[in-house]
């Protein structure tokens, strides 16, 4: 019986700024339609370790590799969407309607030269459609809220017709309502659509209802599995010190 | 008609050539300047280029030419220092403006008692554009239209989101060097219709005029265009007729065009 490979496989990667070490012997494997949160203090690396992931930082030593290939040498980047950090100060005046966001994230897929054909354009409408941002689509970004503007962030990585989706603290600066639509619309593209999802949030409790599998970093990786094992008061303790009360709160 | 008068002069003609080539080209590399918050490096580079000017003045070659060397070089120079992190992108251009400046001043005081009159390139002087001329802008209005047509939407990319672009596999150094060399371009054929001390405002004004409109970037871009056709075509008539620095009159008419997007646009947002 042959085991399908992994999608992502990090083996024992080493990253440092300078003298100041952020990740130590990271290793683990994402498949294909796993739905992965990423938990940790501030500081604990949870950001690094994506840009390593998306490649816009290299390891010191160790490696990533995606389809089994190292990601260095990895043609097809676009195959990896990403969904950064919100800065939504740097957008603020930013020309630009949803539907030209969302195209953008077709570009890398044409690559330099290649003009958008119409394979192009309905993989861009399939992406709106997904992300419920048809309606907004000839809306300017800074006249949308913060829930909207998530949305269409991921509709700009679904545009590129991703094996996995990658984002970066996605509820910041959001409200609790638009979070719990936020949160079921990444279940569902999880669970209809068969996307990979990894995610980083601070949210804990959240995070652990939500995901399929958790993985515990601070600095080392300190667990990974089911979402249920880091409620033990070690894994906690670890975690966030030895002050760290946890209230488990209903979602 | 007086207006139609100036047709009867080949000069003039000249003039409104080099004006709508440059009318066009300036605003299509301003709009990314200036969503990328890099409005003041047309300044920095027209300043730098002045040292190219000076060289050519000097070791006699077209200053054109030296223009177009100099701002290219110092574009990649800056490029390279924004994407090294080590420097905040103002104070980068603040050192290439006034240095290049610096540079230039020094450089033309060698050259004193050469019969150049320096003012034609700090305040521009489209009425003594040459057929040459022309030819030579022409080809640098082409070099810099046709890519940035075809990678406008690539340059967007970058200038919305530069990691995202970077993550998913974008060149995105070998495009951020090409606009900066494009930009570079622009600058140096602008230096002919307003001058060195005026190019900034050639290109950001009409851009941003345009973004008063609150529409989309391609509306933003052909609404930048037209701006700064308007004013650069405005500008030579009312330098013809009333006598005016041809400079000062284009960029004098993209103030009013920009007061007239504020006016207009008051109530939106």
């Amino acid at each position: 019986m042959s085991v399908a490979p992994p999608l992502i496989e990090v083996r024992d990667i080493n990253f440092a700024f300078g003298s100041n070490t952020v990740l130590e012997h990271i290793s683990f494997r994402i498949d294909r339609g796993d739905y992965v949160g990423i938990v940790g203090p501030n500081g604990g690396g949870k950001t690094t370790l994506l840009k390593i992931l998306v490649g816009l930082l290299t390891a010191q030593s160790g490696e990533v590799l995606i389809e089994n290939q190292p990601l260095r040498t990895f043609k097809n980047r676009f195959k990896i969407g990403y969904v950064p950090q919100r800065v939504s100060q740097d957008h603020i005046n930013f020309p630009a309607t949803v539907y030209e966001i969302v195209e953008s994230g077709r570009i890398p897929r044409a690559g330099l030269w290649r003009v958008l054909n119409d394979q192009d354009r309905t993989a861009i409408s399939s992406a709106l459609a997904i992300a419920q941002v048809e309606g907004l689509k000839d809306r300017l970004l800074d006249r949308l809220s913060g829930g909207q503007r998530q949305r269409v962030y991921v509709s700009r990585a679904l545009a590129a017709e991703p094996e996995i989706l990658i984002l970066d603290e996605p509820f910041v600066g959001i409200d609790v309502a638009a979070q719990e639509d936020f949160y079921a619309f990444l279940k569902e593209l999880n669970q209809r659509q068969g996307l990979t999802i990894v995610f980083v949030s601070h949210d804990i409790d959240v995070i652990t209802e939500e995901v399929k599998t958790i993985l515990c970093l601070n600095r080392g990786l300190l667990c990974s599995g089911a979402p249920a094992i880091v409620h033990t008061p070690d894994v906690i303790e670890k975690l966030y010190g030895k002050r760290i009360t946890h209230i488990h709160r209903a979602h | 008609m007086p207006m139609l008068e100036m047709f009867r002069y080949d000069f003039m003609i000249r003039a409104l050539i080099a004006g709508a080539i440059i009318g066009v080209v300036a605003p299509m590399i301003g709009i990314f300047l200036v969503v990328r918050r890099y409005s003041l490096m047309a300044d920095t580079l027209s300043h730098v280029s002045l040292v190219g000017v000076a060289a050519g003045v000097m070791f006699g070659f077209n200053p054109i030419v030296g223009a177009l060397v100099t701002s290219t070089v110092a574009a990649l120079g800056m490029e390279r220092l924004r994407e090294s992190r080590k420097l905040f992108g103002e104070s980068i251009l603040a050192l290439f403006l006034s240095g290049g400046f610096a540079i230039a001043v020094v450089l033309l005081s060698f050259a004193h008692g050469l019969s150049v009159n320096i003012f034609t390139y700090l305040f521009g002087s489209i009425t003594t554009v040459s057929t040459g001329d022309l030819w030579i802008i022409g080809s640098l209005g082409l070099l810099v239209i046709v890519p940035t047509v075809w990678l406008f939407k690539r340059f967007f990319l970058i200038s919305f989101d530069e990691e995202l672009a970077r993550a998913n596999g974008l060149p995105v150094t070998l495009l951020n060097l090409l606009l900066m060399i494009l930009a570079a371009i622009t600058v140096a054929l602008s230096m002919r219709v307003v001058g060195i001390l005026l190019v900034g405002a050639l290109i950001v004004i009409p851009v941003l005029s345009a973004t008063q409109f609150g529409q989309s970037f391609m509306k933003t871009a052909l609404f930048s265009l037209l701006f700064s056709l308007a004013a650069v075509l405005a500008g030579l008539f009312a330098s013809f007729l009333l006598d005016l620095p041809s400079g000062g009159a284009i960029v004098v008419i993209c103030l009013m065009f920009f007061g007239l997007s504020l006016v207009i646009n008051r109530n939106k947002k």
